[in-house]
């Protein structure tokens, strides 16, 4: 791992000073064209503030700000155990020192992406279309290919790129958009007519040119970055897992799926996964990824083994040429790596509904519902705020009580604190003791009050207090 | 001559702090190596650990259902204590194996009981399972790919100089004897 870091840094100095260099070549045309020609330099070192200002604000708080944007929604292991786990089995094999924080954006459209400015601060994506369309071999080679680049380092190079780029876009915007009201002519009264002199007019006319040119560039250095970087982690992401296929059958379902994803643009494309943007085949010096058939192509040719030898020979098989997609030094491990076999999967394939279901379900929990199986065996949901305290079962007729503030989540929080042993004593009698059926959710009578209560099948508690008399009851 | 002489002892200097200094970092880079290796061990026992708490509470929910598998339930909270009392590294790995191969033959009964298949705690009790078998084979894993870094960087030149001086041996990679063992227990369910 460690010549991939450094291989990767060393990459990505060059295009990030091909980058700066744009950068401040636009800032020194801008500032000769609205200043002066003497200007240049103050206008280079506006160009600088600009990026030292967004650089800064990225890094502090770019994570999150990409995540709100997303509707992304941070989920424990109590929400999806599954996805979870999976994340730690990825991070345990890629010897992360922290456990990344785990989001999932409520999205039909099956993609991930992985943020953050380090490894200590990493945060990884995914959509519920993901989660309920792979299985999870499939899902733990996504989260491998995002731990890849929490890994390399891509997230911070691809976000640092990105401030760049970003910093390159708006100075080039706000000249062309300024320089529509008569760039110099605007100060001419100042310096007296002078001021659109022939040499001024060539200066403006170039810094235009410069204006259209450098964010065209700038996402020409940008793409390449992160076109490379897809290779690597899916390279790395076969080694972790050593299970190349798992990642290649995921890629091949996200290629397929024609939904669009509703929440990207521009800048945050080359985070995912998959580009969400683009339409499938298409592979230029303008696109983000490379193509998804080459990718899936090379990870299924890894026959003989999952280390990145593996995955150069592939890789040279598909593409041609030598390869030269990871370092050398990385290549020069001579470790077999053996593949594993396919994880058995836990029960026979379920309906796409139900599994469909089974998520939509999931993003209820995440946004606080509780859940009530009625007695005729329909599940109900109740939204967070549901206004009645009484519902009536809309297929058999059953009055339910809405259960107040108790979602899943709660009631397992709640229970983990023990009722107060003064409320067993004030009723002076033994606490009623209730056995657990295990059978989903369970209700009963609170022997004290005849309130009724009901118990999540998340409850791991021992005891509980009645929610309205306080009585003490037992759980077994 | 007196310039000269200082300009000679300039660039003596001037090399001997660029010499400390690579050998300072080339030995904080074998510090640190080193460490990941341990980690990379310590982790491995977390997850047994895990293992090993987890089997009460599954012993605990399939208690109910599989009467009469007794035996099997027995046999398999007699490994949990045996691989807990081991000692050593090769007692430990080969109770841990059994441990599996108990594990392993209790998943396989599950299947006659399709009512302890269906019980929620239990499914997830299965899914912490797989998840904990995973954890630990990748757990290995990854103790071996820094074992392997951390032995190139001994071997390799310059820094195998230092190691040499500084003591620092080679690790050895976790190997299980039994081919079988390689790969975690089939959980089939």
């Amino acid at each position: 791992m460690w010549e991939l870091i450094a291989a990767n840094k060393r990459k990505s100095l060059i295009i990030f000073i091909a980058m700066g260099i744009c950068l401040l070549t636009l800032g020194y045309c801008v500032g000769m064209a609205w200043l002066g020609p003497d200007a240049g330099f103050f206008g280079v070192l506006i160009a600088f503030g600009v990026w030292v200002v967004l650089s800064l604000i990225s890094y502090f708080a770019g994570d999150s700000i990409l995540l709100y944007t997303s509707n992304a929604q941070a989920v424990t292991h109590d929400i999806h155990p599954q996805l979870f786990n999976i994340v730690e089995e990825m991070k345990i094999a890629a010897s992360l020192p922290v456990m990344p924080r785990i989001y999932i954006i409520d999205d039909p459209s099956p993609n991930a992406f992985a943020t953050g400015r380090d490894p200590q601060h990493s945060s990884i994506a995914v959509t519920s279309g993901l989660l309920s369309g792979l299985n999870r071999d499939e899902l733990q080679g996504v989260v491998a290919h995002e731990m890849s680049h929490i890994l390399n380092r891509d997230i911070s190079y691809l976000t640092f790129a990105g401030v760049m780029l970003g910093s390159i876009a708006m100075i080039s915007q706000i000249f062309l958009r300024g320089s529509r009201f008569g760039g110099c002519s605007s100060r001419r009264y100042r310096s007296g007519g002078s001021g659109c002199g022939q040499a001024q007019l060539i200066i403006f006319i170039i810094a235009i040119v410069f204006a259209i040119l450098a964010p065209i560039l700038a996402r020409i250095f940008y793409f390449a970055l992160s076109r490379k970087r897809e290779y690597l982690a899916d390279a790395s992401g076969a080694r972790l897992t050593r299970y190349p296929s798992g990642l290649a059958s995921a890629l091949e379902k996200i290629g397929f799926s024609n939904i669009k994803l509703s929440s990207t643009n521009n800048i945050t494309a080359p985070m995912y996964i998959v580009n969400p943007l683009q339409a499938d085949g298409y592979s230029g010096i303008f696109s983000t990824h490379p193509p998804i058939q080459d990718r899936i192509k090379i990870l299924r040719g890894m026959a003989g083994g999952a280390s990145y030898l593996d995955y150069s020979k592939a890789f040279s098989a598909v593409k041609g040429g030598s390869g030269g997609i990871i370092p050398s030094a990385a290549l020069s491990d001579s470790a077999s790596v053996p593949i594993r076999d396919a994880g058995v999967e836990k029960e026979a394939p379920k309906d796409p509904k139900d599994k469909t279901r089974e998520t939509i379900d999931l993003l209820r929990a995440v946004n606080n519902y509780a859940f009530l199986t009625c007695a005729c065996g329909l599940k109900i949901k109740f939204p967070k705020n549901f206004a009645q305290n009484e519902f009536i079962c809309p297929r058999c007729g059953r009055k339910h009580e809405v259960p107040s503030s108790n979602n899943v989540l709660a009631a397992a929080v709640a229970s983990a604190i023990p009722a107060k042993p003064v409320t067993a004593t004030a009723y002076g009698v033994s606490p009623q003791v209730y056995a657990r059926k295990n059978v989903g959710w369970e209700s009963f009578n609170c022997s004290g009050c005849g309130a009724l209560l009901q118990l999540s099948p998340a409850f791991i508690g021992t005891s509980l207090a009645c929610h309205s008399c306080g009585k003490e009851i037992k759980i077994r | 001559m007196m310039t000269m002489m200082g300009l000679i002892l300039l660039v003596l200097v001037v090399f001997l702090l660029f010499v400390l200094s690579s050998v300072a970092s080339i030995y904080n880079i074998l510090v640190g190596l080193r460490n990941q290796v341990k980690n990379a061990w310590a982790q491995i026992d977390v997850q047994l650990k895990r293992r090993h708490d987890l089997i009460p509470n599954l012993v605990e929910t399939a208690k109910g259902y599989v009467k009469h598998e007794r035996e099997t339930l027995e046999n398999i909270t007699k490994a949990r204590s045996a691989a807990m009392g081991a000692q050593g590294v090769a007692d430990r790995s080969k109770a841990e194996g059994s441990l599996s191969d108990a594990m392993s033959k209790f998943f396989v009964v599950v299947e006659n009981y399709p009512d302890l298949k269906a019980n929620q705690n239990f499914l997830a009790l299965q899914e912490e399972l797989t998840s904990t078998e995973n954890k630990i084979s990748f757990a290995r894993q990854a103790y071996n790919d820094q074992v392997l870094g951390y032995n190139n960087k001994i071997q390799m030149f310059p820094s195998n100089i230092f190691a040499g001086m500084f003591n620092f041996r080679q690790e050895q990679f976790f190997q299980v004897e039994n081919a079988d063992e390689r790969q975690a227990p089939k959980v089939s369910f």
